[in-house]
């Protein structure tokens, strides 16, 4: 309910920002175009009619998937961004999955053993971890990994396969191999967050009573730790996680740039920079959407973990 | 007294916590003997060091605390010196024990039955996971719990502090352990469930001939339930006998303190007696016996600590002047 | 007879710490802590002092020669004037001068939009905690659709709209940071509202401003503090990253993020050092703040003490 109040509400901001900026006209339009052609935009736009109709025409279009066509490509935006939304989503999920797979392990031995060399080697890699600049990051390991030793290419997606209409490209070998670089590169700000989170949880769940309680029932260490321990620190990381999938897509922007990944972000940033300003509308509107798409599932998500949450309270 | 050899017998057990701020002796040459199917009592007032008696037995005494002296000999071997490993072959098999908070106790995201079933396939692999599911039902249902099969499936936070203090007592109890240490598992409870609680634990207890050591500051219900009692002060038994001895014919100051410091209907309307000053921080204990600062009846003998020493069979004291003796 | 009875004397030397004192005892006890603070203040006084210790202004495009453009670590210039201990990029441009300049842009950057935004945010956020009911709303309802949005689209659709230039960035900078700092200080403003002080000097007609400025925000000082550091070096990145992108700062501005930029077309071509010493300054810069910053973070939070 109140998501859909923010959806409303961020299409209205949208709006008025556009109009803010300056005349709608030469927004939409092409920067080329002479006299006739934006009399003739102006009037298919309804530029001419009342403020609060023109946004209803734009709420309705928008609903219709019609956020305008690209100068560049003369195609729907929508249509653009949609097409290249799947690589894009390839590589975060892959650096969120690293970042998880990376994390935890050094997390939670961070967060077992605090006073060892190693738990405050982690801890001081971990502040490394989100000072690096992504982007220089990024470069850096083309650098040494490409170009100095040759292991893997330096750009582009590889050879892709479909499943279900959508083109994945860790499914071949090839593919992996290009998609290996970026997905590092993008995990190594999160691969830091998991960790602290990590650690932390760990820190306070390893002394409760119930972790007590099953080491007094004579249980395995591992047993202990993996389901005890981890079990009650998964929670709070999980739905933090899902909060930060938006960021990570949001930061793929930088990655896909470098590594010339075919996804929404490099299509933003050339777009930005050429001022195809009908693309940029809608990737701003499809932001919106999946910020608050992405918000919603995590809260679902949440209430279904948490088995507290899910039964409620009850007296025996 | 059985003429068998104690099933736990605890010699000058020294457990120590090097903090930052000094060395805490919680633990500080402690004896104590509890035999087979027998009822031990161990009273002290917070802070005395008997929860840290507890785990050390258990071997669950985390750092920055340590065992740094004594044995603790169990049916055969020296659980002091004991590697991890096999330490924790006996925990939950030959020893358990449950704690005082019991909505701290289980594991919120884990359900009921997970938390009863591992308890028994940790030890025994071999048992298959629906035949452990009906013992953990049976378990449940020793302890008076309605509806066992349906509370398997449920979570801890469903149930009430009682509930759930049963439960972690079913877990305790489901591999017939010789020995339960039960750590103030009442103090949490409303005093009706108390009694309960209280009464199954001693039967299921007296049914199985597991030995109990409980737990407590409250010198009432150590009265009703237990065979032998030993009372704790500052990191050292001080007094310790047959229970109705002990009671009735107290020999250390501190114990008829606590004694007289119980409210009682008979004495109705009396000031309520109360032992003067506070219990001495374990960082900085005064020379000799630790209650001497305390004491209406300390004097110069007191600055070297007494020995614990037998006044009547099988009950000693840990006192110069104990009660019952004209004062030099 | 000995000491009385639960009296515990004080050590000798305990009147003498104050809270002070303690404090940077505690902050320096981590030797991490104290690395990032002494290259920290390396960098500030680069910073400072900048033109006066670059061996050439590389934004004065007079003193540029473009035949010592590219030029590896250590060569000397055509003339013999200066040696370029870092290399030059494709202008000619002293990398060792062009890094001390863009630490000083970085720095300027980062701390005026986190000081702005600071400013800002705790304005509001004292205001939505003291004042509650609908304005409370209103202002977190707002900071929680701000955070709910990654930081690095919003600044990007801003500057997308808005253009290139010094005060856009900062402006962007500012519009994204200053819910941290609402939503810190409100938090730790409402704890202290609670209190019964407050309420009697609200009593004594002493005027709101007054009562917010003087009684509420120096408690939420530690975490503000905290957070201030912490987004410092965010701006500091995110500002390198947009201008890494080119739509930060315009190309005439000394910034660390464009000279990465610069050397990113060389990196196929093993002239490293263009983008390579650029990101370790910019590294050093951001770690360093990120060190000390945490280092406090541990030291103010009454939680961790063990």
């Amino acid at each position: 309910m109140q998501s859909a109040v923010v959806l409303v509400v961020m299409s209205a901001l949208v709006f008025l920002g556009v109009f803010a900026i300056g005349n709608p006209v030469d927004i939409l339009v092409s920067p080329q175009a002479d006299q006739a052609e934006i009399a003739r935009a102006t009037a298919a736009l309804g530029l001419d009619k009342p403020l609060w109709e023109q946004y209803l025409v734009f709420l309705g279009n928008a609903l219709h998937g019609h956020l305008g066509n690209s100068f560049v490509f003369n195609e729907p935006s929508l249509t653009l961004i949609v097409q290249r939304l799947p690589a894009t989503l390839e590589l975060a999920l892959s650096a969120m999955l690293l970042a998880v797979v990376l994390g935890l392990p050094l997390g939670l031995y961070a967060g077992l053993k605090p006073d060892t060399a190693l738990a405050r080697a982690i801890g001081a890699g971990s502040i490394l971890g989100f000072s690096l600049p992504t982007f220089w990051v990024g470069i850096m390991l083309i650098m040494v990994f490409a170009v100095e030793l040759g292991w893997l290419p330096s750009t582009g997606r590889g050879a892709t396969v479909s499943v279900l209409g959508v083109d994945l490209s860790f499914l071949t070998w090839d593919g992996l191999k290009h998609l290996i670089l970026p997905a590092v590169n993008l995990s190594l700000s999160r691969i830091a967050l998991v960790i602290r989170l990590a650690a932390s949880g760990t820190r306070e769940v390893a002394h409760m009573d119930y972790v007590k309680f099953a080491r007094a029932k004579g249980l395995r260490p591992r047993r202990v730790i993996l389901v005890h321990v981890l079990g009650n620190i998964l929670i709070p990381i999980v739905t933090v996680l899902g909060l930060e999938i938006g960021a990570v897509i949001a930061f793929s922007v930088v990655t896909e740039t470098i590594f010339a990944w075919p996804g929404i972000g490099r299509l933003i940033i050339s777009s930005i920079t050429v001022l195809d300003r009908p693309v940029i509308v809608a990737f701003l509107m499809m932001t919106v959407f999946l910020v608050i798409l992405i918000n919603l599932l995590v809260d679902i998500l949440y209430s279904v973990l948490d088995p507290r949450v899910r039964l409620g309270e009850a007296r025996a | 007294m059985s003429a068998a050899a104690p099933l736990l017998a605890v010699e000058e057990l020294r457990t120590h916590f090097l903090t930052r701020a000094g060395v805490v002796k919680a633990v500080d040459g402690v004896s104590l003997a509890v035999n087979r199917g027998e009822v031990l009592g161990l009273v002290g007032e917070s802070g005395c060091g008997k929860t840290v008696t507890g785990f050390s037995i258990m071997g669950l005494v985390d750092p920055p605390g340590k065992i740094v002296g004594g044995h603790i000999r169990f049916e055969g071997v020296d659980l002091a010196r004991l590697p991890e490993e096999r330490l924790r072959a006996l925990r939950g098999e030959r020893i358990a024990m449950i704690f005082q908070d019991p909505l701290m106790t289980l594991n919120p995201v884990l359900r009921i039955e997970t938390q009863m079933t591992e308890a028994i396939r940790a030890h025994h692999p071999e048992v298959t996971q629906t035949q452990a599911r009906a013992r953990a039902r049976d378990g449940l249902a020793q302890l008076g719990i309605p509806d066992a099969e349906a509370r398997l499936a449920a979570y801890p936070h469903q149930f009430s502090g009682g509930m759930r203090q049963r439960v972690a007592i079913a877990i305790a109890l489901l591999n017939r352990p010789a020995l339960l240490i039960a750590d103030e598992p009442t103090t949490a409870l409303d005093v009706t469930i108390q009694a309960q609680i209280l009464h199954e634990v001693q039967k299921l207890c007296r049914e199985s001939g597991t030995a109990l050591i409980w737990i407590t500051h409250d010198l009432a219900v150590v009265g009703g339930l237990a065979d032998a009692v030993a009372v704790m002060y500052a990191g050292r038994i001080v007094e310790q006998g047959p229970v109705d001895d002990v009671l009735d014919r107290p020999r250390h100051p501190y114990t008829l303190g606590l004694l007289g410091s119980v409210p009682s209907r008979t004495r109705r309307g009396e000031k309520l007696p109360q032992i003067p000053g506070m219990a001495p921080s374990p960082l900085h204990l005064p020379e000799g016996c630790s209650f001497r600062t305390r004491c209406p009846r300390a004097d110069s003998r007191c600055a070297d600590m007494p020995e614990l020493a037998a006044l009547a069979p099988g009950h000693l004291a840990r006192c110069v002047h104990p009660l019952g003796e004209a004062r030099p | 007879m000995t000491a009385l009875a639960g009296e515990t004397r004080l050590a000798d030397g305990d009147a003498e710490e104050t809270p002070l004192h303690r404090f940077l005892q505690e902050f320096f006890a981590s030797r991490l802590a104290l690395v990032g603070l002494v290259v920290l203040a390396a960098i500030l006084l680069i910073a400072i002092f900048a033109p006066w210790i670059s061996p050439q202004n590389p934004y004065d495009l007079a003193a540029l020669d473009l035949l010592d453009g590219r030029l590896p670590p250590g060569s000397t210039s055509g003339d013999g004037a200066i040696t370029y201990w870092l290399g030059t990029d494709d202008q000619g441009r002293d990398m060792l001068s062009a890094i001390f300049y863009g630490l000083r842009t970085s720095l300027v950057v980062g701390a005026l939009s986190a000081g702005t935004a600071l400013a800002i945010g705790t304005a509001l956020g004292l205001i939505a905690a003291y004042v509650g009911g609908r304005v409370e709303s209103l202002i977190m309802r707002l900071v929680d659709l701000q955070l709910s949005f990654p930081a690095i689209l919003v600044a990007l659709i801003l500057l997308a709209l808005l253009g290139q230039g010094v005060g856009k960035i900062i402006l962007a900078l500012v519009v994204v940071q200053w819910a941290y700092f609402a939503r810190t200080v409100r938090g730790s403003a409402l704890v202290e509202r609670r209190k019964e002080y407050i309420e009697a000097a609200r009593c004594l007609a002493l005027s709101d401003a007054r009562i917010m400025l003087h009684h509420l925000l120096p408690n939420c000082l530690p975490p503000l503090i905290v957070v201030l550091t912490v987004q410092v070096a965010h701006a500091i990145a995110l500002e390198a990253t947009l201008s890494f992108l080119g739509i930060g700062l315009p190309i005439t501005e000394p910034s660390l993020g464009l000279l990465i930029a610069n050397g990113f077309e060389y990196m196929m071509s093993g002239k490293y050092w263009i983008s390579l010493f650029p990101g370790v300054a910019l590294l050093l810069a951001i770690m360093s703040i990120n060190l000390v910053g945490d280092r406090l973070r541990d030291v103010l939070n009454p939680r961790l003490q063990t």
